[in-house]
């Protein structure tokens, strides 16, 4: 299953697996060093930050700043911490990433067990929708936002994450169903079955893997977006990565940056615990992502 | 031939097509329906009406009156546009042929038997699952030239060690190539692990048997092999190059001054902050261009080969 | 009168037709084989009858219904596929009940249903386990298994064994024959081996190209093949095809390099043929044997002696193929014949057995 050659010569191999350890090593620590840092100055008190070492442990280590973090921190005016956009944030995600799971599913299956003329081009134009800059369609969608009343609301930003992931849980289910065989659903046919029957008894409970993939990346790519945060909702109504960027570029006061990094652990714990939780699932779907067709 | 018996023909009745019949046989494009008109209006339609508003003169509300390429012209005579695509031109190149030149080495590293695999993969990709604005922070962070990396070299002892970039206007776009570079990276490695690994063993074992070394049959045997994965790590990472907004607002906010402006920065700014709403239009017009010229070629090429 | 009746049925995909209007009926109880190379539409046709697949024109007929524009499930067909296409998130139980379920047969009557079916094909220790616990002959059965329990008007059988190995096929082969003797059902079944056919069916269609070429039962195809198509298909090893020509008093074969030999015209030939006519001589390889094997009863026989180039022992029989003038042939002689590549070897051939075939045509001469 591996594709790594065996080296032959002996003498040399115990150099090479030297140095290959060695390049990781220092790698991996390279990878690491953001995240440590992070974590360690979210623990340390201001004073320690000021006249030690970034890359010192922290002396005295203490959740202060976790807790201004969650509940105090000043964000534009009003100084409540990010525990409101947290829950923005959630909100949002919860409801975009169910929807546009089950639509992508039902889009996966029409798409390839009942194929029509032209499902290739419907399909082609749902997944060049997976790429356009998002920049190409804010002002319409700002305009339409508030003619619906919806802007700086959650519902809004629920809606816009739902049409934009389509695109791309159309892609996973199509393809994850497209090695589905069509001897089920004609066998289920012949049974009795009819399109939401086959679609709810046949299809779905052997989806698992693929829609554990899609949960994954949409909550992943929900939870972490930004510029449809910034665009569509501001000050209370933000969801958590505008609160995080309000709070760390704001230029008011002592800038406080074990807060600023602890608000940021906050905004990477729910990504890094799916993470770490379905990192193997994680990695296919961005994978799938990334590998089109 | 001559064995097929006359047919009787038997006037049997035939059921006629039902309603319900007719409505089971169209419910497939039923649902997708909704779907469908969803992506023809908020992503086609809206690329319409963005393209219309580049040619009108609307200010800080979109107006519909005619303006001809007047903001195409103007786009194109603003220095800041100039910066824009030149740091897009910067980080681009790096971006990419960095990511894929550390992934593609990490992937082979990875592919030598190693013990502890199962540890160094989650290590290496756990930056992909940050929000951009999480990596900002942190780099910005860790290289804040007062109290981060350069204050520690100088704890450390190397007084003279100068590392100003993120304040430095001629370098500030590195360090969101760098931070940049250490978000993607890890992903582009598990891609060509997952190449690495899909390579058929039978072939190595040949070539080891023909008496090739160890760096030849990577070299003219693995790496070629390996260019559908080249491909695929170019197009996610240069449309998610022109994508880049994110990582730069939360790094550098586009600065110092605008030394870090991208289209995507350019874009909003005319279009939120200096009511140019034409202008920045004009900007989106070009960034789509810019996918488009990179996208629409693979997608085709990939569907057009699923049919063979 | 007939219960399936397949009439006039045309499919074209794309601008490419597939079927050319085929026309073919089954009684009741009957068990139709579809056979015929990859590519000659017998799947195809299946589908259709099936309902899977809508015909361009045409019409199929069950029990008098015309059928043609009726959804799959409402035929009142069970159809066995060729990977068996169980339902890998359902138990063998689940599989089974399925249909009946979607046809609101309540809890009871399933469990009693499925009960049956079980017993009857020796599956009632895997109704609980999953289709993936299942070994290849035990899906199969499953398979089966979920076609018998809705007790269909029609089965479909689509190459469904395929996928076994070469022994587990010829057992399995004669369960669905034991079955079809059982209970009497009609059965459509497609099959690209010939063998297959010959053993299940009361009747064999050959397709070729979308074209019916033969029908009949597995003895009129394989002793009196409609055209050198069907002759070639049918039967391995397969028929020997000697150009003749005919000349006073019968056929003139391996004529290419000299005298060649005469033979009298086979008694399957009623018309006269006009002296000088290129012919076939179609003799299966049973038909040729050594002289010890020969069937002394025939009324017509020729003795031929050949170059042996090869001998096939099969442990039954040994196949010789001799040379004669650029011709090769194939004959079957007892399995202790004792004979040499490069020997010369006296065949017998019987000519009671032989068929004869207009080369331009194709078809068969009567």
């Amino acid at each position: 299953m591996s594709a790594a050659p065996e080296t032959i010569s002996a003498g040399s191999a115990r150099f090479t697996r030297f140095f290959i350890y060695g390049a990781l090593i220092i790698l991996a620590i390279v990878y690491l060093l953001p995240l440590y840092v992070m974590l360690s100055t979210s623990l340390k008190s201001l004073d320690e930050i000021r006249g030690g070492d970034m890359l010192a442990l922290p002396t005295d280590p203490s959740i202060a700043a976790w807790m201004k973090a969650w509940g105090e921190a000043c964000i534009g005016v009003s100084c409540v911490g990010i525990k409101g956009y947290f829950w923005n944030s959630i909100k949002m995600v919860v409801p975009a990433v169910v929807i546009s799971t089950l639509l992508g599913a039902l889009n996966g299956y029409v798409l390839t067990k009942w194929r029509f003329p032209g499902h290739k081009l419907v399909f082609g134009m749902m997944l060049f929708a997976c790429f356009i800059p998002f920049q190409a369609v804010l002002i319409p969608m700002a305009r339409l936002l508030g003619l619906m009343g919806l802007s700086n609301s959650t519902t809004g930003l629920v809606m816009v994450h739902v049409v934009y992931g389509l695109g791309f849980t159309t892609l996973f289910f199509r393809n994850y169903y497209e090695a589905f065989p069509d001897e089920l659903v004609k066998a289920a046919m012949i049974d009795g079955a009819g399109f939401f029957k086959i679609f709810w008894r046949i299809l779905l409970p052997s989806s698992g893997p693929i829609i554990v993939v899609t949960v994954i990346y949409q909550f992943t790519n929900i939870w972490n977006d930004f510029l449809f945060g910034v665009s569509f909702s501001s000050g209370e109504a933000s969801p958590m990565t505008v609160a995080l960027n309000n709070l760390v570029s704001s230029s008011t006061g002592v800038k406080e940056y074990n807060v600023d990094m602890a608000a940021a652990v906050f905004a990477a714990l729910p990504t890094l615990f799916v993470y770490v939780v379905a990192g193997r699932y994680f990695v296919r779907g961005l994978m799938a992502g990334a590998v089109k067709g | 031939m001559t064995t097929i018996e006359p047919m009787p023909v038997i006037a049997a009745e035939r059921p006629r097509k039902s309603f319900a019949d007719r409505l089971r046989s169209g419910l497939p494009k039923l649902v997708l329906a909704p779907s469908f008109a969803v992506i023809l209006i908020f992503v086609y339609g809206f690329i319409l009406w963005t393209i219309t508003l580049s040619f009108t003169t609307s200010r800080i509300l979109p107006v519909y009156k005619w303006g001809g390429f007047d903001a195409y012209f103007r786009l194109w005579s603003q220095p800041n546009w100039y910066v824009a695509m030149q740091n897009l031109a910067i980080f681009g190149v790096l971006y990419i042929a960095l990511c894929t030149a550390i992934g593609l080495f990490i992937a082979i590293l990875m592919d030598q038997r190693i013990r502890a695999e199962g540890v160094l993969r989650p290590i290496f990709l756990y930056p992909m699952a940050l929000s951009f604005v999480v990596t900002g922070t942190a780099w910005k962070w860790f290289l804040n030239p007062g109290l981060g990396l350069e204050h520690t070299m100088r704890n450390l002892g190397w007084e003279s060690f100068t590392f100003d970039w993120l304040v430095n206007p001629k370098m500030a776009i590195y360090t969101v190539v760098i931070a940049g570079v250490w978000q993607a990276s890890g992903f582009i490695m598990a891609m060509f692990l997952a190449g690495l690994r899909g390579i058929d063993g039978e072939i190595i074992k040949a070539a080891q048997i023909d008496g090739a070394s160890t760096v030849s049959i990577y070299r003219r045997i693995i790496i070629p092999l390996l260019r559908p994965v080249f491909l695929s790590a170019f197009i996610v990472l240069a449309h998610m190059a022109i994508k880049s907004y994110d990582l730069v607002i939360a790094l550098t906010g586009g600065g110092p001054g605008n030394a870090t402006e991208l289209p995507s920065t350019f874009m909003y700014s005319y279009t939120f902050n200096r009511n140019q709403m034409n202008v920045g239009s004009a900007s989106a017009v070009m960034m789509l261009m810019g996918i488009t010229a990179i996208i629409v070629p693979y997608l085709y090429s990939e569907l057009r080969e699923k049919k063979q | 009168m007939s219960f399936l009746e397949i009439r006039n049925i045309r499919k074209k995909i794309g601008s490419v037709e597939i079927l050319k209007g085929i026309d073919i009926s089954l009684e009741k109880g009957g068990f139709l084989v579809l056979v015929g190379p990859s590519g000659c539409g017998k799947s195809t046709l299946l589908n259709a009858i099936a309902g899977l697949l809508p015909p361009s024109s045409g019409d199929i007929v069950i029990d008098g219904q015309v059928v043609t524009d009726l959804h799959p499930s409402k035929r009142d067909i069970a159809m066995v596929f060729q990977s068996y296409a169980l339902y890998p998130n359902m138990t063998v139980e689940e599989n089974i009940a399925f249909a009946l379920e979607m046809r609101g047969v309540d809890k009871a009557g399933r469990a009693k249903a499925v009960a049956q079916v079980a017993k009857t094909l020796q599956i009632e220790h895997l109704l609980k386990r999953r289709p993936s616990q299942l070994s290849g002959g035990q899906r199969q059965r499953v398979a089966m298994g979920r076609a018998l329990v809705r007790q269909p008007r029609v089965f479909l059988f689509d190459e469904p064994l395929s996928n076994l190995d070469a022994k587990l096929r010829v057992e399995v082969r004669a369960e669905i024959k034991a079955l079809h003797q059982n209970t009497h059902a009609t059965i459509v079944y497609v099959t690209h081996d010939q063998i297959e056919a010959m053993t299940l069916a009361t009747k064999i269609v050959v397709l070729k190209e979308g074209i019916v070429q033969q029908v009949g039962t597995p003895a009129e195809i394989y002793n009196r093949p409609a055209n050198l198509f069907v002759a070639d298909f049918m039967g391995s090893p397969a028929m020997n095809m000697l150009k003749g020509r005919v000349v006073a008093g019968g056929i003139q074969l391996f004529g290419a390099g000299g005298q060649g030999v005469t033979v009298k015209i086979p008694p399957s030939v009623t018309t006269s043929i006009p002296e000088g006519s290129q012919v076939v001589l179609g003799l299966r390889p049973e038909a040729i044997s050594d002289q010890g094997s020969a069937d002394a009863a025939a009324a017509a026989s020729a003795h031929i002696d050949a170059q042996v180039m090869i001998v096939e022992p099969t442990g039954s029989d040994t196949f010789v193929t001799g040379k004669l003038d650029g011709t090769t042939f194939t004959g079957r002689a007892r399995a202790e014949t004792v004979v040499e590549p490069g020997q010369t070897f006296r065949f017998v051939f019987n000519l009671d057995k032989a068929v004869v075939f207009d080369p331009e045509s194709g078809s068969r001469i009567d």
